[in-house]
């Protein structure tokens, strides 16, 4: 089984008041259609950074990054866009959905790079699917936090993405939401996706089918074990 | 969804950048605008004015024509007494009567006191070769007016003194003669008297002396060539016949013509009111051409100021909008959105703003001109219609492209 997502000896850092940080030492990774990978650390050890650079959206300074196949850093800025539409979604900690859009609107979002004709339904069906159907016309100011996530949540599935990069994303929600974005992410995998999942939510990793732990940059270790 | 989508729902949700920009947009065009409709206007009044002028002109050269008809009904003429045997051919051609007649035939005239002559001027007239300044000149003697049919007329022509001369204005120049300077004609000492002003006829190049010393000169003692009958008056249609009929009594070997007449003199009248007329015209188009000119300049400083003015307003704006905005383009690169969509989403925010300013502008424009209605240029529209998004999104080029240089990692990693 070829990985979806590959990460080979990365390392990116930042420059610094006393000189540059290194956010990630030679980190190597691989997630694989259906698994569900978290990475958990302390603050500042660089799982933000990993996500970015996995997502396409941060050039490495050394290391590779291939997903389904592809290193998207090998693209042009315009082709790598249209490659991240296609082959990731992405969610994140603070939502991050558009303010003056509505919760319809900010699902189709990722459809104005890609255009696809499908794009209404397949909106509608994940609006349904976690429960936004009388909101969908509402703006998000006016969700709850947890129906500001299934919203970015819906957002990210929207393209059939093959790997979903997830920051944090029940770090403001209730258990409840906690455990409805997880049970998301978890199908998504068992679908047939690659999740990558970073956290410091321990009932998140407790989802994961595999761990992995990132310590100052570099991965310390991985714990392996069926996914829940 | 679409970008349009997307940008209208913006707008909405800031209206206030939006509206500001529509003002600054509007403000430029309203100027350009009342501008162009005030010169257009200015314009069309001035057209106005001339053709009214122009019309009233016409009224009243054909009311000066009626009046100088009626005026001229009772207005003396002037009628030339000749040898009945001078051919009017050669008089014509010659300028002057080659036969004479014994000068107490004006005395006879004047002691018949004619009703209908006024002024009695009996004269020798000649062409002669001046042989001391080698010039062809007309030789007149005069003696003055030997009639005049009221004492409180004004003599229109008095005699000349002995030893003295009047010369014409041409001959002067010419000669380089003024008055003062002695000259010798025909070998008789002359002083000139006067030099007359430029007449741009015949008498140009006459030299007027005392009768007897015409006569003298040109060897025809006692004898003139012509009488002048001026200011005739005669109330009957045919005034012509009339006192053709009335000297053919009195001097029955002579004939009469008319000269001078009041036609020539009505026509130059005509002549000098329709130039008059002319002249106060062409004085108003002077003057509205160059109040025009001074509205052309303050249009032409105040509509590069509003634009350039709207234009830096807009940039502004624009980069505020980028700034406000960092996060949601960060979230758009992120969701797959290429930075030429970024771009085209500024720009097209730009031009959905122009267009609107545009739309607002011209409506105050419009409004504010209001009495200058007829003027309004309705095909300027289009071209502010189309100029003003143009203009904002060129005002927000720069903001754009600094929009689509962000790095959308960067501003998600902050957050």
């Amino acid at each position: 089984m070829s990985a979806i997502l590959e990460i080979c000896d990365l390392a990116k850092r930042y420059p610094g008041p006393s000189g540059p940080v290194h956010a990630l030492v030679n980190v190597s990774l691989q997630v694989n259609p259906g698994e569900f990978v978290v990475v958990q650390g302390p603050s500042g050890c660089g799982k933000s950074t990993l996500l970015l650079a996995a997502g396409g959206l941060l050039r490495p300074d050394a290391g590779t990054v291939r997903i389904a196949g592809q290193d998207p850093y090998a693209l042009s800025p315009e082709d790598r866009a249209g490659f991240r539409a296609a082959h990731i979604g992405f969610v994140f900690q603070q939502f991050h959905l558009v303010p003056y859009l509505s919760i319809i609107d900010n699902v189709l979002a990722p459809d104005l790079a890609l255009q696809r004709p499908d794009a209404t339904a397949r909106a509608a069906e994940l609006i349904a699917r976690f429960g936004l159907k009388d909101r969908q016309h509402h703006l998000p100011g006016q969700l709850s936090v947890g129906e500001r996530q299934r919203t970015a949540l819906a957002r990210a599935l929207l393209n059939r993405p093959q790997l979903l990069l997830a920051d944090e994303p029940t770090g403001n929600l209730d258990r409840d939401n906690g455990v409805l974005v997880l049970d998301a992410l978890a199908e998504f995998a068992r679908a047939g996706g690659a999740v990558l999942l970073a956290t410091h939510d321990i009932a998140a990793a407790g989802r994961a089918g595999r761990t992995v732990h990132l310590l100052a940059g570099g991965v310390r270790e991985h714990d392996r074990k069926e996914p829940a | 969804m679409n970008l349009l989508h997307l940008i209208l729902r913006e707008v909405g949700y800031r209206p206030l950048n939006f509206m500001l920009g529509v003002v600054s947009v509007a403000v430029a065009v309203a100027c350009l605008v009342s501008e162009l409709t005030v010169l257009k206007r200015y314009d069309l009044r001035t057209d106005g004015i001339i053709a009214a002028r122009s019309a009233e002109t016409q009224s009243r050269m054909a009311g000066l024509e009626d009046d100088y008809r009626k005026l001229t009904l009772k207005m003396g003429f002037n009628v030339l007494i000749l040898p009945k045997d001078q051919n009017l051919g050669d008089l014509y051609a010659n300028d002057f009567a080659a036969k004479s007649m014994p000068e107490e035939y004006a005395a006879r005239l004047a002691g018949s006191r004619v009703a209908t002559i006024n002024h009695i001027l009996p004269i020798l007239q000649q062409k002669v070769k001046w042989p001391e300044r080698e010039r062809t000149i007309l030789l007149m003697g005069v003696r003055g007016e030997v009639y005049m049919q009221d004492a409180k007329q004004k003599q229109l022509m008095g005699p000349v003194a002995s030893g003295t001369m009047l010369i014409g204005h041409e001959l002067a120049v010419n000669l380089k003669l003024k008055g003062g300077d002695d000259v010798v004609l025909m070998g008789r000492k002359f002083t000139v008297a006067q030099v007359n002003p430029e007449r741009g006829n015949k008498d140009d190049i006459t030299v007027w002396i005392n009768l007897a010393e015409a006569q003298a000169l040109l060897a025809k003692p006692g004898q003139i060539n012509a009488i002048m009958a001026l200011d005739c008056t005669c109330d009957t249609i045919d005034r012509l016949g009339k006192i053709r009929a009335e000297i053919a009594r009195i001097l029955p070997d002579t004939q009469v013509i008319e000269f001078a007449s009041q036609a020539v003199a009505r026509a130059e009248a005509r002549q000098r009111a329709a130039s008059e007329a002319a002249a106060a015209m062409a004085q108003e188009k002077t003057v509205r051409a160059k109040l025009r000119a001074e509205k052309e300049a303050f249009a032409a400083v105040l509509i590069p100021v509003a634009l350039l003015g709207a234009a830096i307003w807009i940039g502004l704006l624009a980069f505020s909008n980028v700034r406000e905005r960092a996060l949601e383009i960060g979230i758009l690169r992120a969701l797959g959105l290429r930075s030429r969509q970024v771009l085209l989403m500024f720009l097209s925010r730009a031009l959905v703003t122009g267009f609107a300013g545009a739309v607002l502008g011209f409506a105050v424009g419009v409004l504010a001109t209001l009495p200058a209605m007829p003027a309004l240029q309705l095909p300027w529209l289009p071209l502010v219609l189309l100029a003003a998004p143009a203009l904002a999104a060129l005002a927000s080029w720069l903001p754009a492209l600094i929009a689509t240089q962000q790095d959308p990692a960067d501003i998600l990693r902050k957050e």
